[in-house]
């Protein structure tokens, strides 16, 4: 059973006008299977928490670990920890001018599989992947996200996730500029993820109307760089109703 | 490293003739023109076209004595695809452009023969003329590629071994034809080899020129190109990966001088190792019969190193005010470090996602060159240069 502890982080940035701290202190356990969702005002540091697990460096954690069945994250590469089963599904995925979705894929899985996956049931994986997302076939020769639309570069960050079979994944608003008919063929490569290997994952959102399609098992509200309330699934629908405003005494309360 | 700069009118303003203080403003067609190598006044590396080249480890190839014959040519068989050599007084030769520095006239005023290069008929032909292990003696060639009117062909110019080498290169492009050059330098380390290329190019006919410099101690390839008829097309593109000690440049030019022409300029060059240089200077004149005109020209530097120095150098001259469109881009830069991260987040090793990176970077330039052996051979040289070897 794999889990995933987040304890007592702290996390901070370098600016222009000097260290912020941005996290303060997030506590947080994801067990195998659990989908756990994250709602919170913009600017919270939800990002920030999806970033600093990946291991970005543009972020310092200064207290605090993160702990990958025991093992310590915060002491892994970036790639390291992608081998080692975490995702992140990004806001705003970057484009790789020259690299083709099918070589950047391949690479891919070579690199988390540790071997080149054989040709035969991979081709086939790859176009049933992309078909079950409504992808055109005619994205695998394109650069990756070079000219996609919003949307299709939220499709390409779950085909990856559907293909590299991680164990955790962040899904940082993935369901941010999709349309109703995208976020339903989004959501349900989710749930398939979910369903075929029992992944756990941290879904960070705006709204709730993605809740409609992916049911989380526990909502945390995120508000300045905390978890400010945890709850069930009926939390989702409290904050749609009232919205983060009795929250704001903590979130002023940072600055 | 340097950024973008333009050109000064001062640094603009060089004339050949002149050693004492720089003239005022000329454009880039008033430039002094000869093929007698007498006609220049002795280099001395601060003029316009000279000044960020390292002209003493080459004063031999600019004003010294060089060897004419004809070079050491194998080129594979193609229909419609005729080689010859012609006398130096051969009407056809003299038609693209002639010399506008010293090297250029030296090469001129030197060779024996030209290479004839003539393709016809209007099926895709594909044609590789090698020049090889030149020696290390300073010498002068001269070649001249032929399109016939409504043709279609490929004709790649490649150089490998030991070379010290000036020369031209004029590419005369007829009538509706569509033609590709590739002038693919691949000498060995101690090699320098400067070439220029004059193309004009037919009514309603199309070049695509490929520069791609890998080996070679200091490789100058400056391609001319002069749109001289209505609805010309060029595309000129170029690719350069510059190690530890080499020295590649490039000056393009491009005169638009009737309606409705059009040009992009691409050019893409990798940096790395300490004394890894790179040089682009492109020049676009649009004169005041090239109404109609679209033009864009570009020039992206990717460092990979500290102890490199890439120097781009746009410059764009508008004699009409009746044009389509005019623009130039120009960039040096490190590695985009989000897309490392993007690569290593989905498990790819640091050093695998910078190679992806350079290769997706120069890979734009590759891609464009619509020959798969060549493509594939040249991704392969490239993977080599990025290993180090
Ligand atoms: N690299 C950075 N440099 C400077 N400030 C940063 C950086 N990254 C984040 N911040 C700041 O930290 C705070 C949290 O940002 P973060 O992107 O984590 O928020 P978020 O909750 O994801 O917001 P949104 O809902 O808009 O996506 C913001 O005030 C942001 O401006
Ligand atoms: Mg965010």
């Amino acid at each position: 059973m794999s889990v995933l502890e987040i304890k007592n982080l702290h996390v901070n940035v370098e600016t222009d006008q000097g260290t912020r701290e941005i996290l303060r202190g997030v506590d947080l356990t994801i067990r195998e299977g659990e989908i756990h969702a994250i709602m919170g005002p913009n600017g919270s540091g939800k990002s920030t928490l999806a970033y600093t697990i990946a291991g970005h460096p543009k972020y310092t954690v200064v207290q605090g670990e993160i702990l990958l069945d025991g093992e310590n994250v915060l002491e892994m590469s970036v790639d390291e920890r992608a081998r080692a089963g975490m995702f992140l599904a990004m806001q705003y995925p970057v484009e790789i001018p020259g690299v083709t979705v099918t070589n950047f894929l391949r690479t891919a899985k070579t690199a988390i599989d540790g071997e080149a996956p054989s040709i035969r049931t991979w081709l086939k994986d790859v176009r049933g992947a992309m078909s079950n997302l409504k992808m055109d076939s005619a994205f695998a020769e394109r650069n990756v996200n070079e000219g996609f639309s919003g949307g299709e570069k939220k499709r390409n960050e779950i085909l990856q996730l559907e293909l590299l079979k991680p164990k955790f994944a962040v899904l940082d608003e993935t369901d941010s500029g999709l349309d109703v008919d995208a976020l339903k063929v989004v959501s349900e490569g989710v749930n398939r993820a979910h369903a075929n290997t029992g992944l756990g994952i941290l879904l960070i959102t705006h709204y709730t109307r993605i809740l409609r399609y992916i049911t989380p098992d526990f909502v945390h509200v995120f508000v300045a760089g905390r978890i400010a309330e945890q709850g069930g699934p009926e939390l989702a629908d409290r904050l749609e109703e009232e919205g983060y405003d009795r929250y704001h005494v903590a979130e002023s309360a940072t600055q | 490293m340097q950024s973008t700069a333009m050109p000064t009118p001062e640094q603009h303003g060089f004339r050949a003739h002149s050693d004492g203080p720089v003239v005022p403003v000329q454009t880039r067609s008033e430039r002094f023109r000869s093929t007698e190598v007498a006609d220049f006044a002795p280099v001395t590396g601060r003029e316009h076209e000279w000044k960020y080249s390292p002209v003493a480890t080459f004063a031999d190839l600019i004003s010294g004595d060089l060897d004419g014959s004809r070079l050491e040519v194998t080129s594979t068989d193609a229909a419609g695809v005729a080689l010859s050599w012609i006398a130096r007084d051969d009407a056809r030769i003299g038609r693209a452009g002639i010399p506008e520095e010293r090297a250029s006239a030296n090469a001129w005023s030197s060779f024996d023969e030209a290479l004839l290069v003539e393709v016809s008929g209007e099926e895709a032909k594909t044609v590789t003329v090698t020049r090889s292990d030149l020696g290390t003696s300073p010498r002068a060639a001269h070649t001249v590629i032929e399109a016939a009117p409504f043709s279609r062909g490929l004709v790649v110019l490649r150089g490998i071994g030991d070379a010290r080498l000036t020369e031209n290169v004029e590419i005369v492009v007829g009538e509706g034809a569509n033609l590709e050059v590739v002038s693919l330098q691949e000498w060995s380390d101690e090699s320098v080899h400067l070439a220029s290329h004059f193309a004009r190019i037919g009514r309603d006919a199309r070049l695509k020129h490929i520069v791609v410099s890998l080996g070679g101690k200091v490789v100058r390839v400056n391609p001319s190109t002069h749109l001289a008829e209505q609805g010309s097309d060029v595309e000129a593109l170029g690719l350069y990966f510059s190690d530890a000690g080499q020295h590649l440049e490039q000056q393009v030019f491009v005169h638009h001088d009737a309606p409705h022409t059009r040009s992009r300029v691409t050019y893409k060059g990798a940096l790395q190792g300490e004394g890894a240089r790179s040089v682009w200077i492109g020049d676009v004149l649009i004169g005041n019969a090239a109404t109609g005109t679209d033009s864009y020209e570009q020039n992206r530097n990717l460092v990979l190193t500290d102890g490199t120095r890439a120097d781009s150098v746009p410059n764009l001259e508008i004699e009409t005010g009746d044009i389509e469109g005019a623009g130039h881009a120009s960039a040096t830069g490190r590695f985009d470090d989000e897309q490392l991260f993007y690569l290593q987040a989905r498990g790819i090793p640091e050093e695998e996602a910078r190679r992806l990176v350079v290769r997706g970077f120069l890979n734009e330039v590759v891609q464009q060159i619509g020959d798969a052996e060549l493509e594939e051979r040249l991704i392969r040289a490239l993977e080599a240069e990025l290993q180090g070897s």
